[in-house]
C-alpha cells in the first residue's frame, strides 16, 4: 500500500479525470436534451408534410436528402477509386505526393471551400445558387475522408491474398474486383457514412452555394436554390418568436437522429468488418 | 523502360536489379495487361482529382487576395478598421495604384486575434479535459460501459456546428452571463482581461468554450486510440513497481503517447481555427475593434467571410470581394500549416491510421 500522500494524489488526479469525462458527456447530454425540449412541441407529421414556408421542414429534409445523394453518386466513386489507386496501383513515391495533397485538402476550412465554390460556380459561371455546386463544394470536403479510408480498407487485406491471385495469374483488375475488394467493402461503405455525416452537418459551404429555397428541390441542377436543415437551424435560432425557435430545434433533432442512424449503421458496418477479419487467412 | 523491356525477357534478372531504386514498382508495371493499365489510368484521375481541388482553391484564393493586400499594405495585418467603405459615393480612395470605394479600409488585425485567441483558448481548455477523459475512459470506466460512452464522443464530433451555435445563443450563453461571469469578473482584481462588463453572454469566452467542446472530440478520439497502444507490460511493470495508477499514467502512458497527443492538439487546433457558423452565432459578430475583456464581442476570420459576403458583392470596384478573400487566405495560410505539422508529427508517431479530421 502507498503512503497516504500518494493514494491521495492518485484520488485527486482519478477524480479529475471522471470530472474532465462528465464535462463531455454533460454538453452532448445539455444540447440534445435542449433541442429535444424546444422541438417536442412541433414535432409531429406536419413537419414531414408542409414546407418551411409554413413552419413546416419537408423541402428541408427532402433538399439535406438529395444533397447527400449527391455526394454519394459525385464524390463516392471520386473518392474510392482514388484510394484503390493510392493503396494498389500508386508507385510508392507519386502515392506519398497524392496522399498528401488530399489530406492536405481535408484541413481547407470549409467556409474557404464555400467562398471559391461561390465566387466560381455561382457567379463567374452564372450558375446561381445551383444544388451542383453545392454538391461540388460538400465533395471537395468529403472527398479526402473518402480516399482515406478506402486506401486503409485495402491496405488491411493480407498480402497473401495479393501474392495468391497473382500466382493464378489473375489479371490485376480481376484480382481487385474479385479479391481484394470483397473483404474492403465494409471499411469502404464505413467511409461513405463518415462522408454523409458530415455532409448532413455542414452549412458554411451551402449557405452561398445552394442558397436556400422554401419549394421542394427540383431536378435542376443549375439556377435553383435547395433548402436543406442546417440552414433552417442557422436561420429560425436569429429569429425572434418561439414557434421558429422550436421549428429550428426540430431541424436540429432531424439531424441528430440521422447521425444516430448513420453512426449505428457505422458500428454494424465495424462489427461486419471485424467478422470478415476473422475469417481471412492471414 | 528499358529496364521493364528486360524483365520481361527474362526473370533471372529480377533477382538483379534489386538494387535498383523503385525495382519493385516496375517490377508491378510488367505484369499489368493493357486492361489493367487503362483500369490504372483512370484510377490515377480520380486520386489526382483531391490534389487538383487542393491547387484549385488555393490558386483562387491568392488570386482573388492580392488586389486588397496591394491596397492595404503593411495595414492589413495592423489597421483595426475593416470597411468596405462608402459604396454608393462618387469618388474613390485610391491606394498603392488600386481603386476602392471612398473610405475603404481593409485592416485584418481584430479578425486575426479573434480567431487566434479564441482558438486558443478553446485549446487551452479542450486539452486537459480531452486528455483526461480518455484517461477515465480507457482506465477506469468498466469494459463493458465503454462503447455506450464513446457514443458521447461520436455524437460531439456529429452534432452540426449550427446545432452548438442554437445551443450557445439560447441556452448556453445566457446561462454562462448569469450565473458563472459574474463571478469569473471578480478576479478582474488581479487579471485585468477578466474584469466586467459581462455582457448577454455573446463574446470571446462563451466562443471559446463553446469551440473547446467542438473539438474535444477531434483530441479524445485520437488520444483514445493512442492509449490503447500503450504496451501492457509497462504498464504492468510500473505497477508491479509499487507504483499507484496516477504515477503509472504520468511515467508510463503520457511519455509514451505524448508527441501523438501534440499532434491532436494541433489537428484540434486547426478545426477551432476554421470553425464558421457557431462562431458566427454566437461571437457577437463585432467588427473593428480588439476585444477589450474576455466577454467582449468580437469576430472570426470565417465568421466574418459568412457575414460580409452577400454585401461585398455590392461593391462596384469589386475590392470587398478581394478583401474578404485577403482574409480567408490568412485563414488558409494558417490553418494548411498547422495541419502539416500536425500530420507530420502524427506520422512520425503513427502508422497513419488514426482517425484524424473532423473527428468522427
Amino acid at each position: 500500500m502507498p503512503p497516504p500522500l500518494r493514494r491521495l494524489r492518485d484520488g485527486v488526479f482519478w477524480s479529475l479525470c471522471v470530472a474532465a469525462l462528465l464535462l463531455v458527456i454533460a454538453p452532448a447530454l445539455a444540447i440534445i436534451g435542449s433541442l429535444l425540449q424546444q422541438a417536442w412541441p412541433v414535432l409531429g407529421l406536419r413537419l414531414l408534410t408542409t414546407t418551411t414556408a409554413v413552419n413546416g421542414l419537408q423541402n428541408a429534409i427532402l433538399g439535406t436528402l438529395v444533397l447527400c445523394l449527391g455526394i454519394l453518386v459525385l464524390a463516392g466513386p471520386v473518392g474510392i477509386a482514388g484510394g484503390i489507386y493510392l493503396a494498389e496501383f500508386g508507385p510508392p513515391r507519386r502515392a506519398s505526393w497524392l496522399r498528401l495533397g488530399s489530406e492536405t485538402l481535408a484541413g481547407i476550412p470549409s467556409i474557404v471551400v464555400g467562398y471559391v465554390a461561390y465566387l466560381v460556380l455561382d457567379e463567374e459561371m452564372h450558375w446561381g445558387y445551383s444544388l451542383l455546386a453545392g454538391i461540388l463544394a460538400l465533395s471537395a470536403i468529403v472527398l479526402p475522408y473518402i480516399v482515406k479510408t478506402t486506401e486503409v480498407a485495402l491496405r488491411q487485406v493480407p498480402t497473401t491474398l495479393r501474392e495468391g491471385a497473382s500466382a493464378l495469374g489473375l489479371p490485376r483488375v480481376t484480382t481487385l474486383r474479385r479479391v481484394l475488394l470483397p473483404p474492403a467493402i465494409p471499411g469502404i461503405a464505413s467511409g461513405l457514412v463518415v462522408a454523409l455525416a458530415i455532409s448532413v452537418g455542414e452549412t458554411a459551404p451551402l449557405l452561398y452555394t445552394v442558397g436556400f429555397s422554401d419549394r421542394n428541390p427540383t431536378p435542376d441542377l443549375f439556377q435553383h436554390p435547395v433548402g436543406y436543415l442546417t440552414y433552417v437551424v442557422f436561420l429560425n435560432a436569429t429569429l425572434p418568436t418561439q414557434q421558429e425557435h422550436q421549428v429550428a430545434a426540430a431541424a436540429g433533432v432531424l439531424i441528430v437522429v440521422i447521425l444516430l442512424v448513420l453512426i449505428g449503421a457505422g458500428r454494424a458496418i465495424a462489427r461486419r468488418a471485424a467478422r470478415h477479419a476473422a475469417r481471412m487467412p492471414v | 523502360m528499358r529496364l521493364r523491356q528486360r524483365q520481361r525477357g527474362s526473370v533471372d534478372l529480377r533477382g538483379a536489379i534489386g538494387g535498383i531504386p523503385g525495382w519493385r514498382a516496375r517490377l508491378a508495371d510488367a505484369d499489368l495487361s493493357p486492361g489493367d493499365r487503362v483500369v490504372r489510368g483512370v484510377l490515377l484521375v480520380a486520386a489526382i482529382i483531391p490534389v487538383l481541388t487542393l491547387l484549385f482553391l488555393t490558386a483562387e484564393m491568392v488570386q482573388s487576395a492580392v488586389p486588397a493586400l496591394v491596397y492595404a499594405g503593411g495595414s492589413f495585418f495592423t489597421g483595426q478598421l475593416f470597411t468596405f467603405g462608402n459604396l454608393y459615393a462618387t469618388g474613390q480612395t485610391v491606394s498603392h495604384g488600386i481603386h476602392a470605394p471612398l473610405g475603404a479600409a481593409y485592416g485584418a488585425l481584430p479578425f486575426i486575434v479573434g480567431t487566434l485567441a479564441s482558438s486558443m483558448i478553446a485549446l487551452a481548455i479542450a486539452l486537459p479535459v480531452s486528455v483526461g477523459a480518455v484517461l477515465a475512459l480507457v482506465e477506469r470506466v468498466p469494459r463493458r460501459l465503454q462503447p455506450g460512452l464513446s457514443v458521447f464522443l461520436e455524437l460531439l464530433a456529429g452534432i452540426p456546428s449550427v446545432a452548438y451555435g442554437f445551443w450557445g445563443v439560447l441556452y448556453f450563453g445566457p446561462a454562462l452571463a448569469q450565473h458563472l461571469y459574474p463571478v469569473l469578473s471578480r478576479l478582474g482584481v488581479v487579471l485585468p482581461f477578466m474584469r466586467g462588463p459581462v455582457g448577454a453572454g455573446e463574446g470571446l469566452l462563451t466562443t471559446s468554450l463553446i469551440l473547446a467542446v467542438m473539438i474535444v472530440p477531434i483530441i479524445a478520439a485520437t488520444t483514445r486510440e493512442l492509449v490503447r497502444t500503450v504496451p501492457i507490460l509497462a504498464k504492468e511493470g510500473a505497477l508491479a513497481l509499487g507504483m499507484t495508477p496516477y504515477e503509472t499514467v504520468r511515467v508510463v502512458t503520457l511519455p509514451f503517447i505524448r508527441n501523438g497527443i501534440l499532434a491532436a492538439a494541433i489537428l484540434g487546433w486547426a478545426r477551432a481555427l476554421g470553425e464558421t457558423m457557431a462562431v458566427l452565432m454566437i461571437s457577437g459578430d463585432f467588427l473593428n475593434a480588439l476585444p477589450a475583456n474576455v466577454y467582449s464581442p468580437f469576430s472570426t476570420i470565417a465568421a466574418t467571410i459568412v457575414d460580409l459576403l452577400d454585401s461585398a458583392l455590392t461593391d462596384p470596384t469589386g475590392m470587398a470581394v478581394h478583401a474578404l478573400a485577403a482574409i480567408g487566405l490568412v485563414l488558409l495560410v494558417i490553418t494548411l500549416a498547422t495541419n502539416l505539422v500536425g500530420r507530420m508529427i502524427i506520422r512520425r508517431v503513427t502508422t497513419g491510421v488514426l482517425p484524424v479530421g473532423r473527428g468522427i
